[in-house]
C-alpha cells in the first residue's frame, strides 16, 4: 500500500519500515548525495564567512585586502550558488519521487548530472582558491576570471538544467504509473513552480556566461552593461526559484509538524503561478540606478509588472500560517485568539525553523527588498551595506533556515536514523536566526548611512581623502559582527548535528512505539501531528470581524503596518537628500 | 474537508476561497497598487530620481572630453588629483578608472548642474559621503544626471562597486561652496594647494 493515495487528512508519513512511505533506492541515494554536497558547501561558505565577518569587523580587520575579496568570492559561490542549488536538487528528487511515491525516471542520468555539477564546482573552487578568480560572485566584466571559472559555472548550470528535466520526467512517469490519484499535492506544484523558474533561470545563465567564456578567451566582446541585465536575469530569476522552493517547504513543514492545512487550494496554487508569469522581469530592480536603462523599463521591471510577485509573496505570508492556525483550531486547539500559538510545539526544530523562517523573510527580508527595489528609494540603497542585509534576511534566515528545518525530517524519513545530539538540534534554529537577525538588521542600519559593501577598509587609512562615518557605524559594525558569530554558530551546530546524524547516527530501528523515537527525531515523526482530523468539517469558531484564522488575521496586519511605515520612511528619507534626476 | 500540503487533490481544488482570504488578498493587492503608484508619482512631484540622460560612450572619448573639462576649469591641485570649479549650471565631469576618481570637482550651493558619470576601465559605483547617494559607473556608457547641491560642505566620492584589489582606496572629493561666494576663497578654509601644478 502507498501511504500518499489514501493518506490520512493529515497526509503525514509513517516512519515504521512495516507501514513506512516507500522511498526508491535511488531518490534515496540522490537525495542523499546532493545533500551531502550542499552541506559540504555549507562547511565551506561558512568558514569564508566567518573570515569575511572578523575582517569587515574592523576592530579585527583579519584577512588582507587580497584574500578578502578572494574570501568574499568564494562565500558568495559557495553560499548562494552550490549550497543552495545542490539542497534544491534534493528538494526535486524529494518533491517528485517521494511526494508521488514513484521510482526517478532515469536515475542513470540523474547521477551524470550529479558528476557534472560537482566537476563544475570543482573547477570554480579552484580558480577560487588558486586566485585566479578574484572577482565576486557577480563577475562583472570587464573584471576577468580564469576561462575555468566562467567553464565550471556552465557545467554546474547544465547539471542542474539535467535534474530539472529529470524532474518533470518523473512526475510524467508518476501519472502514467498511477502512482497517486487525482492533482499532484500542493507541495509538489511549488516544485513544478521553481523548476519552471529554474529553466528561465538557467537559459538566461546560458547566454550569459557562454558569451562571457568565450570572452575570457578574447573570441568575442563584451558589453559592461549588457552583462549586468542578463547576469541578473540569471542572478535574481534564481532567487525566485529559492523563495519558490523555500515557500514550496514552508507547506510541508507545516504539514509534517503541526497537520497544517491548506486553507484553500486555488489561492495557493495562484500565487505560486504569479511567481513564474511575471519572473523574468526581475533582473531590474538590479539596475535602477544604471545608465542602461530608461524610467519606464524601471518602473514596469521592478515591480513585476504592478508588483504581481509581491503580492504572490503576500498571499503565502497568509496562507501558510492561516494553514498553521486552521489545522491546529480543527484539531481543537481553538483558546483565544493565539492559543494556537502558545500550545504549538516550539520545541520541534522543524517547526521553529517554520515560524522563524515565514516570520524574519517576511518582516526583515520581504519588507526591505520592496523597499530598496523602488526605483527612486534605490538611489539611498544601491551598493551599500542596506543590500547584503536585506538579503541575509531573504535567503539566508529565509530560504536556508527552511532548507535547514526540513532536513531534521529528512535526515529520519530519508536518511532512516535518528538526529544526533537532538537537545543540540532543537536550539539550532534560535541561534541561527536570532544571530541572523541581529546581523542582517544591524547591517541594514549601517548601510543606511551610505556604508558600502564589498569593502575592506570603511577606516580609508590609503585612500587620498578621509571619510569618517558615525560613531554609530562602528556600534552597528560591532552589533553585526557579534550577529553574525552567533548565526555562524548556529550554522555550525547544523552542520555537526547532521553530518554525525548521517555518518555516524543511530539508525530508526524496528522499533517505532513513541517511547522509542522520542527525544531523538522530531515529533512530528512519529506523534502523528496532533491526531488525524476529523472526516467531518467541524465548525470553528468565527472572532467576530477577524473571522476563523484570527491570530493570523491579526499578525498579517502588524506586518502590513510594519510595511508601512518602513516604506514610507523611506521616501522620507529620500527627500532629504541632494535633488538629483 | 481539508487536506494538508502533500495530500494529492482528487477531484476540483479549484473553489471559491475562505473569506479572511479575500479580505487579505484585497488588502494586499491595494497596497501593491499603493506601491505602484508612487514610483510615476515621484517622477511628477518628487525631486531625486535616476533618471538622466544616458547614452553610450566610448571610454577613450570620454576620457578626452574629462580631460578637456579639466583643463577648462581647473583651480587648484589637491592630492596630486586636479581640482575644477565649472561655472554654475554647466556639464560637469566625473571619471571613475582604477582607483581614483577625477578630478576633485568644486561647485556651488543651490545651483543645477549635468553631472556626467562613466568609467574608462571597470565598473564602479558612485556613493556621495555623508548624503547616502548611488549610482552605477559603468564603462561605455554616459550617466548624465542633473544634481543640485542644496547644501554647502566638503564631500566625498566613495567607490561602492568593486573595482579590484585597492577599490577601498578609491575615494573623491566634491566641495560644495556657499552660493555668491568665490572659488579661491571657498579653497583657502580646504586643505587644497592652492595655484596647483597644472
Ligand atoms: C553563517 C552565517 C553568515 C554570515 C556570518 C555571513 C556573513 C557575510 C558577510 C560579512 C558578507 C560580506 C558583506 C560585504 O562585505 O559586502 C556576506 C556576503 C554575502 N553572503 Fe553571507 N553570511 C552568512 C551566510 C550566508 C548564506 C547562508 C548565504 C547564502 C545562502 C550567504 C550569501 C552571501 C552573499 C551572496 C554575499 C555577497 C557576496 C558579494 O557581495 O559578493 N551568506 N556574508
Ligand atoms: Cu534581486
Ligand atoms: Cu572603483
Amino acid at each position: 500500500m502507498s501511504t500518499t493515495t489514501g493518506a490520512p487528512a493529515s497526509g503525514a508519513f509513517r516512519v515504521c519500515p512495516t507501514t513506512g512511505l516507500k522511498v526508491h533506492r535511488d531518490a534515496d541515494a540522490l537525495i542523499k548525495a546532493n545533500a551531502v554536497v550542499a552541506t559540504v558547501a555549507l562547511l565551506v561558505g561558512g568558514l569564508a564567512a566567518i573570515l569575511v565577518l572578523l575582517t569587515r569587523w574592523q576592530a579585527v580587520h583579519l584577512l588582507d585586502e587580497v584574500w578578502f575579496y578572494r574570501v568574499l568570492t568564494i562565500h558568495g559561490m559557495n553560499m548562494l550558488i552550490f549550497f543552495i542549488l545542490f539542497f534544491e536538487m534534493a528538494v526535486l528528487y524529494f518533491a517528485s519521487a517521494v511526494l508521488l511515491n514513484s521510482r526517478v525516471a532515469a536515475p542513470r542520468v540523474g547521477w551524470v548530472a550529479f558528476a557534472l555539477m560537482v566537476l563544475g564546482a570543482g573547477m570554480v573552487e579552484w580558480t577560487m582558491f588558486a586566485g585566479k578568480a578574484d572577482v565576486l560572485f557577480t563577475s562583472y566584466v570587464p573584471l576577468r576570471a580564469h576561462p575555468l571559472f566562467y567553464l565550471g559555472v556552465i557545467l554546474f548550470a547544465v547539471g542542474a538544467l539535467v535534474v530539472v528535466s529529470i524532474f518533470f520526467a518523473t512526475l510524467v512517469v508518476a501519472k502514467n504509473e498511477r502512482t497517486y490519484e487525482g492533482s499532484v499535492p500542493l507541495v509538489t506544484f511549488g516544485a513544478i513552480t521553481a523548476a519552471i523558474i529554474a529553466v528561465i533561470t538557467l537559459v538566461h545563465g546560458a547566454a550569459i556566461y557562454i558569451p562571457t567564456f568565450l570572452w575570457s578567451l578574447d573570441l568575442m566582446p563584451m558589453d559592461a552593461e549588457v552583462y549586468r541585465m542578463v547576469w541578473w536575469g540569471l542572478g535574481h530569476s534564481s532567487q525566485q526559484i529559492n523563495v519558490a522552493a523555500m515557500v514550496a517547504i514552508w507547506y510541508l513543514l507545516g504539514a509534517l509538524t503541526v497537520g497544517a492545512v491548506v486553507v484553500n487550494e486555488k489561492i495557493s496554487r495562484t500565487a505560486f503561478v504569479l511567481y513564474i508569469l511575471f519572473i523574468s522581469m526581475a533582473s531590474a530592480h538590479h539596475l535602477l540606478v544604471d545608465p542602461g536603462f530608461g524610467p519606464a523599463w524601471k518602473i514596469v521591471n521592478t515591480s513585476y509588472f504592478m508588483y504581481m510577485a509581491v503580492l504572490a509573496s503576500m498571499l503565502h505570508g497568509f496562507t501558510v500560517p492561516a494553514g498553521v492556525e486552521l489545522g491546529m483550531r480543527l484539531r481543537g486547539f481553538t483558546q483565544g485568539v493565539f492559543g494556537w500559538l502558545r500550545r504549538a510545539p516550539w520545541g520541534d526544530p522543524g517547526f521553529s525553523a517554520l515560524v522563524l523562517s515565514v516570520v524574519v523573510f517576511g518582516f526583515v527580508g520581504g519588507i526591505t527588498g520592496v523597499t530598496f527595489g523602488t526605483e527612486q528609494i534605490n538611489i539611498i540603497a544601491h551598493n551599500t551595506l542596506r543590500i547584503p542585509g536585506h538579503f541575509h534576511a531573504t535567503v539566508v534566515s529565509g530560504t536556508a533556515m527552511a532548507f535547514m528545518g526540513i532536513t531534521y525530517y529528512v535526515i529520519p524519513l530519508i536518511f532512516r536514523k535518528r538526529v544526533a545530539f537532538y537537545g543540540m538540534a532543537r536550539w539550532q534554529p534560535y541561534v541561527f536566526a536570532v544571530g541572523m537577525l541581529i546581523f542582517s538588521m544591524a547591517m541594514t542600519f549601517a548601510g543606511t548611512f551610505g556604508v558600502p559593501r564589498r569593502h575592506w577598509d570603511i577606516t580609508f587609512t590609503n585612500a587620498p581623502f578621509d571619510v569618517a562615518y558615525s560613531p554609530a557605524v562602528d556600534l552597528m559594525i560591532g552589533v553585526m559582527a557579534v550577529g553574525g558569530l552567533l548565526a555562524a554558530l548556529g550554522g555550525g551546530m547544523y552542520i555537526l548535528v547532521t553530518v554525525w546524524s548521517v555518518f555516524f547516527g543511530k539508525p530508526l530501528g524496528e522499533d517505532c512505539t513513541d517511547a522509542a523515537l522520542a527525544g531523538s527525531v522530531p515529533p512530528g515523526v512519529y506523534a502523528r501531528p496532533f491526531l488525524e482530523l476529523p472526516e467531518e468539517d467541524v465548525a470553528v469558531e468565527v472572532h467576530g470581524r477577524l473571522g476563523t484564522m484570527p491570530g493570523t488575521m491579526v499578525l498579517v496586519l502588524v506586518f502590513l503596518a510594519a510595511f508601512v511605515l518602513y516604506y514610507f520612511a523611506n521616501w522620507k528619507l529620500l527627500s532629504f537628500v541632494w535633488r538629483v534626476g | 474537508m481539508y487536506t494538508t500540503g502533500i495530500t494529492p487533490q482528487k477531484g476540483v481544488w479549484w473553489k471559491p476561497a475562505h473569506k479572511s482570504e479575500k479580505v487579505w488578498f484585497t488588502i494586499a493587492f491595494a497596497w501593491c497598487m499603493v506601491l505602484f503608484a508612487m514610483m510615476p508619482f515621484w517622477h511628477l512631484r518628487g525631486g531625486q530620481n535616476p533618471s538622466g540622460t544616458r547614452s553610450r560612450v566610448d571610454p577613450a572619448a570620454y576620457r578626452t572630453r574629462v580631460q578637456e573639462f579639466v583643463q577648462q576649469y581647473q583651480v587648484a591641485t589637491d592630492n596630486g588629483i586636479p581640482v575644477v570649479a565649472p561655472p554654475a549650471g554647466s556639464d560637469i565631469y566625473l571619471q571613475g578608472q582604477m582607483w581614483m576618481w577625477l578630478p576633485v570637482l568644486q561647485l556651488e550651493e543651490g545651483s543645477e548642474y549635468t553631472l556626467h558619470l562613466s568609467s574608462v576601465d571597470v565598473n564602479h559605483g558612485f556613493n556621495l559621503y555623508p548624503f547616502n547617494i548611488n549610482f552605477q559607473v559603468v564603462p561605455g556608457y554616459d550617466y548624465a544626471l542633473r544634481v543640485t547641491p542644496t547644501e554647502a560642505g566638503d564631500f566625498r566620492v566613495v567607490c561602492n562597486e568593486f573595482c579590484g584589489v585597492l577599490h577601498h582606496t578609491m575615494v573623491g572629493r566634491i566641495i560644495v561652496r556657499e552660493r555668491g561666494s568665490s572659488a579661491v576663497a571657498a579653497l583657502l578654509g580646504s586643505d587644497v594647494d592652492k595655484g596647483g601644478d597644472r
